[in-house]
């Protein structure tokens, strides 16, 4: 690592962050609470993602629900194959499947299910699969210099299509239920309270594993490039660099987070469905992330916790509302603040330096400096 | 034979089954249209179109309650000015969308489609909120019931026919104004290049907020249409957004020929498909094979070779 | 008479056309080592398009070029670049996001794969080479300035210094000084002389002052073919030139 990779307001702001979520959440919120806040911060994967391809690279992808979704089936058929010993399915006609599998007169496991019995495969397949889709979709968009627009609603329609497939595939797929009554990992209960804080840490910590790898990414040279192609394609390309590579790259490492989220919100929620792949919830993960601010890092991580937040807490109380608040929300940000809250946090920095809570006061000086990707010293 | 039907009912399977793609097709040209209107031309995408066709749908269950109850002698004609109406309140709130909302992004194409969508949410819940969550349906005049049997096997309903009809004359109207007339001159020239327009003496203001309210409206009739063989959710609109999109890029953005003809492709394989798959998969496989053809030819199916 | 493969670069039978309208037609002429080439003619003549042609950024309906003997119409836009030609564009096209270290840094020929642009460091080479280019064009105090603070001069010349860290043994500058002052132009020509050795140099330029100043020979397209070619005095004293550009 040079000089230049880390600064020590960058650090100091990571360290705030994995403190609020590593020991002031934990201390402050109920299990129920905690397991919620588990919940938003498998999205968080997919917002470091959509802050490499969206907000440095331009790609805007509509389709990240893929991916947290595949993260999310791969993990989830793992644990259901463990749950579907022949001795606790003993009462279906074909022992020893998954129950759906059963009822949809299913007499063999599938082939593509086999594989899952191994928890190594599975821990592979997570970012694997998801970077396998986008790696073909990529390979196909990229080098045929298709992006904007066009991108956007292809990976859209992708989006819709998998939905589709896996409501209709029942009997491979679990349906529109979904894979459901997910139990043991080797064994070891997932549904104990003490399992659930136990998968928080591990999510917690993955997160932050994560995010450093990707502020790596980004202040290394390519993160530079990533930005110099948004902004001037053809100068990249001129500059001798093959711009469909990098754009490859960089939609495969955010399907790759996005399958390691999918696959943690399996674990800590206990099932997977397609209400997580669709048009809907991939469109509601771009949200989080343009409310937290689309180039920076933590913002985007700070942003998915409070749009949950808030979603939860509206959606308990006011329904309704909440949808309203929801479309307002999309339309203010993306009109008057299309940096986000880390933009705001960064046009004000001083006079919210003062309002702010102690425990946020270092997030300005990381989102300041994002944008800049490394200065010259 | 295949599957177990003869030669001669696999012909009138096909036949009826094309005549029910053709009021799927009418929605989705109608559809494709507007979005053909406001994307190709203006180059914004539009993710709330399929709420202002639902506005259409709700303008046209309301005209049907209101002659019912109020006219019921003319009942038998409410359909014509529900028409009428449908485009005039999506129109018009297209145009106060674009006012309020689109003129601040032009710059930007990916950001009105996150602010469009925004904005759809918020429709949904204010259609919910007015009419309610649960469908809703309209009872059509007995006069637009029956179908015609055109042979002893093949029969085509009549309400499809007037939506088919409806929908050529839009498409001539669009077509005429559009590609005909100098206002589809002025709107690319506005797209193109926005100072020298306004140089020239274009109003651009007047030209983006009317193409955008045409485009609208257009949806709205598509609601209407969308009455006969759908009943209206809040929801309802976006279930067709997606494959809206796709008939517009698939048939090349900028090209009305290309929608329609696309529009017919799509429709016609998936309602032709339903009859011997289950109706998700007939989508799946005519949603995989465009973004398939897509991937291949990025630029639709319909557009010239330009200098880039 | 030299063979084409002498030569740097050979331009032959070079053809494209957009919608039945030839742009470029039948074109053929040749670029030696440490050459400045300057193309001029009158607009649509198509200039432009023949940088487009050569740098892979259009495709060629018919026709060679050839480079250092290798035949570029069949390579991508990157390869050509690897293979040595740097291309300039009309309008400056930097990066204003980034700072004028990070410009030039991102165009230094190292580490231009995915993995390897990851593993890239930042060392004491790179530093040395980006001061290097930096002094040649005039910014070696604004290295940690983001570039959208330069001047419009300033910014061309920093694309001319990111082309000139990739060392390009052909340098190809579309209007190089437009917009510029006057001691602008003149530190751009001394620029363009001082760092000709080891490689040509193929300007497309309207301000006849700078071409006389700068242009060892002057080839003038009109109508996507060579109309005329030599030096400027000779170029200068053809009727046919004198006719369709120069006369009026």
């Amino acid at each position: 690592m040079t000089e230049s990779s880390f600064s020590r307001k960058d650090m100091i702001a990571v360290l705030i962050f994995a403190a609020f979520i590593l020991i002031v959440l934990p201390l402050a919120l109920e299990p129920f609470r905690l397991n919620l806040v588990g919940k938003y911060l498998t999205y968080g994967f997919v917002g470091l993602g959509l802050v490499l391809c969206w907000g440095d690279a331009g790609i805007l992808s509509l389709g990240q629900g893929i991916f947290f979704g595949l993260g999310g089936y791969c993990m989830a058929m793992f644990l259901k194959l463990e749950a579907s010993t022949p001795a606790a399915t003993k009462i279906q006609s074909t022992p020893g499947i998954p129950d759906f599998m059963d009822w949809n007169q299913l007499t063999a496991l599938p082939w593509f299910w086999r594989p899952f019995h191994s928890l190594a495969f599975t821990i592979a397949a997570v970012p694997l699969v998801p970077a396998l889709l986008a790696f073909v979709i990529g390979l196909a968009m990229f080098k045929r210099r298709v992006g904007g627009t066009y991108f956007a609603i292809i990976t859209q329609a992708i989006a819709a299509i998998l939905t589709i497939l896996i409501i209709g595939q029942q009997g491979y797929t679990g349906g529109v239920n979904g894979i459901t009554d997910l139990r043991t990992l080797l064994g070891w209960d997932i549904r104990t309270d003490h399992a659930k804080l136990v998968l928080y840490f591990i999510s917690g910590g993955l997160l932050i594993a994560c995010l450093l790898l990707a502020q790596l990414v980004r202040r290394s040279k390519l993160g530079r490039i990533l930005v110099a192609m948004r902004e001037r394609e053809d100068r990249v390309r001129f500059s001798g660099y093959d711009v469909a590579n990098f754009k490859i790259f960089v939609f495969c490492a955010a399907a790759a987070l996005a399958g390691i989220g999918g696959a943690m919100f399996t674990l800590q929620v206990g099932f997977m469905s397609p209400s997580f792949v669709g048009i809907v919830p991939s469109i509601e993960l771009v949200i989080f992330t343009a409310v937290g601010g689309r180039t920076s890092l933590l913002g985007a991580l700070y942003g998915t916790l409070l749009v949950n937040w808030a979603k939860t807490t509206f959606s308990e109380d006011l329904p309704q509302l909440w949808l309203l608040a929801m479309g307002a929300l999309f339309i203010a940000v993306v009109v008057a603040f299309p940096n986000g809250l880390a933009g705001l946090v960064q046009e004000n920095v001083a006079p919210l330096l003062a309002r702010l809570r102690p425990r946020l006061r270092p997030v300005p000086s990381a989102t300041v400096d994002a944008p800049k990707q490394g200065a010259v010293r | 034979m295949f599957m177990g039907y003869s030669l001669g009912d696999l012909g009138s399977i096909l036949a009826m089954q094309g005549f029910a793609g053709l009021v799927l097709f009418s929605v989705f040209v109608l559809m494709a249209l507007g979005l053909a209107i406001i994307f190709g031309q203006m180059g914004v995408i539009n993710m709330a179109h399929g709420e202002f066709m639902i506005l259409g749908a709700y303008v046209t269950f309301l005209c049907s309650r209101l002659f019912a109850a109020y006219l019921p002698g003319a009942f038998a004609l409410y359909f014509f000015l529900a028409i009428i109406l449908a485009f005039c309140a999506s129109g018009l709130l297209g145009m106060a969308v674009e006012w309020a909302l689109i003129r601040h992004l032009y710059k930007r194409p990916l950001d009105t489609l996150l602010a469009t969508w925004g904005l759809s949410l918020i429709l949904q819940q204010v259609y919910r909120s007015i009419f309610g969550a649960r469908e809703v349906g309209v009872e059509l005049p007995g006069w637009m019931m029956g179908s015609t049997h055109l042979t002893e096997q093949i029969e085509i309903p009549i309400n499809g026919l007037i939506v088919m009809v409806l929908t050529t004359l839009i498409t001539l109207a669009v077509y005429l104004l559009i590609f005909r007339a100098g206002w589809g001159r002025q709107v690319r020239a506005v797209t193109q290049n926005r100072a020298m327009a306004s140089a020239v003496g274009i109003d651009t203001e007047r030209v983006d907020r009317l193409t955008y309210g045409l485009g609208c409206g257009i949806a709205g009739i598509a609601g209407s249409a969308f009455t006969m063989i759908g009943s209206t959710s809040p929801t309802a609109g976006q279930l067709y957004i997606v494959d809206t999109f796709l008939v517009v890029v698939f048939g090349g953005a900028q090209s009305l020929i290309g929608t329609i003809a696309s529009a017919f492709t799509i429709s016609q394989a998936r309602s032709t498909m339903e009859f011997f798959l289950s109706g998700s998969m007939a989508q799946v496989l005519v949603l995989l094979s465009v973004v398939g053809i897509l991937m291949l030819r990025p630029q639709g199916l319909f557009v010239l070779k330009v200098r880039r | 008479m030299t063979e084409p493969a002498d030569f740097l670069l050979a331009v032959e039978g070079l053809t494209v056309s957009f919608d039945g309208f030839k742009a470029v037609d039948d074109l053929s002429f040749y670029v030696d080592a440490n050459e400045i080439r300057v193309i001029i003619g009158p607009n649509g003549a198509g200039k432009t398009t023949v940088l487009d042609l050569i740098c892979g950024r259009t495709r060629a309906s018919a026709g060679s070029v050839r480079f250092r003997g290798r035949e570029l119409t069949r390579l991508k836009e990157h390869q050509i670049v690897q293979a040595g030609v740097g291309r300039k564009f009309q309008t400056p096209s930097i990066y204003e996001d980034l700072t004028v270290f990070e410009n030039l840094e991102i165009s230094f020929p190292r580490g231009r794969s995915v993995f390897g642009a990851l593993a890239f460091r930042r060392d004491e080479a790179v530093r040395e080479r980006v001061r290097e280019v930096a002094s040649l064009i005039f910014l070696e105090p604004m290295l940690g300035e983001r570039a959208e603070a330069l001047s419009h001069g300033q910014k061309q010349w920093l694309e001319i210094g990111m082309l000139l860290i990739q060392d390009p043994a052909l340098l190809m500058l579309d209007e190089p000084v437009a917009g510029m002052s006057v001691s602008e132009r003149r530190k751009t020509a001394e620029l363009l002389r001082r760092v000709l050795r080891d490689r040509a140099v193929l300007v497309i330029e309207h301000d006849m002052g700078f071409v006389e100043d700068i242009a060892h020979r002057v080839t003038v397209l009109h109508q996507g073919r060579v109309l005329s070619e030599g030096s400027m005095q000779h170029v200068k004293s053809d009727p046919k030139v004198v006719e369709v550009y120069l006369g009026h």
